[in-house]
């Protein structure tokens, strides 16, 4: 149980710490919008290559284990839950979160 | 944790942003059927009150709460303890400038 505890911590703070170092990124190409619309076309129409489809699903998983491991994080501290519920729970919602939307993304 | 109140903020920037990841992973699994182009995003952004509050709040709300996670790594990981602060302000403020610059651009 304690090893587990630990890989959550570890995986929640490494895909937070992977997802604000994206964000800069993201935004630059957004921004492109305003400044060189063609850019941000030919970036867009990357989006279609199977590269970028599994850096999407990449960013999404690291975006479901984040949420869920915080809201994990916040149910330890707020509800009177015990231990196992809370991890089982946050981790189902987690893959099950992932795979939804990976398939609505039709990444998959 | 270094400080309450910083804690206290985070978690509190999370809860605000659980709705907005929502609601932008929703947006984006609509928006990319039939793929993607800039005119398209700015058709549905442009000029919308709107999408300026959500994403402006959106991008506030991940510059300090991604700013306070990666002070707290720096501190435990790397071992830093002088200019904690600084580190701070510089990383949110400019997560923050770029991120509002994105939102002004698009709508």
């Amino acid at each position: 149980m304690r090893q587990r505890l630990w890989i959550a911590y570890l995986l929640h703070r490494l895909s937070g710490l992977l997802l604000v170092l994206f964000l800069p990124f993201h935004f630059y190409v957004l921004s492109l919008a305003v400044r060189d619309s063609e850019r941000l076309d030919t970036f867009l129409a990357l989006t279609g290559q199977p590269l970028v489809k599994f850096a999407e699903f990449g960013l999404v998983f690291l975006l479901a284990v984040h949420l869920f491991g915080g809201l994990r994080i916040m149910a330890l501290e707020f509800l009177a839950w015990n231990e196992t519920q809370k991890t089982l729970a946050a981790a189902s919602i987690a893959i099950s979160f992932a795979v939804a939307t990976l398939f609505l993304l039709r990444a998959i | 944790m270094l400080d309450l109140r910083l804690y206290m903020i985070q978690r509190i920037s999370a809860l605000i942003m659980v709705p907005l990841v929502i609601g932008h992973l929703a947006l984006m699994i609509y928006a990319i059927q039939g793929g993607l182009t800039a005119g398209e995003i700015l058709s549905r952004t442009q000029g919308s009150w709107f999408w300026f509050a959500f994403y402006g709040l959106f991008v506030l709300a991940v510059s300090v709460h991604g700013a306070i996670g990666f002070r707290v790594i720096c501190h435990e990981w790397l071992g830093l303890r002088q200019g904690l602060g600084l580190l701070t302000w510089s990383f949110a403020g400019g997560l923050a400038a770029l991120g509002l610059y994105a939102v002004v651009a698009v709508t």
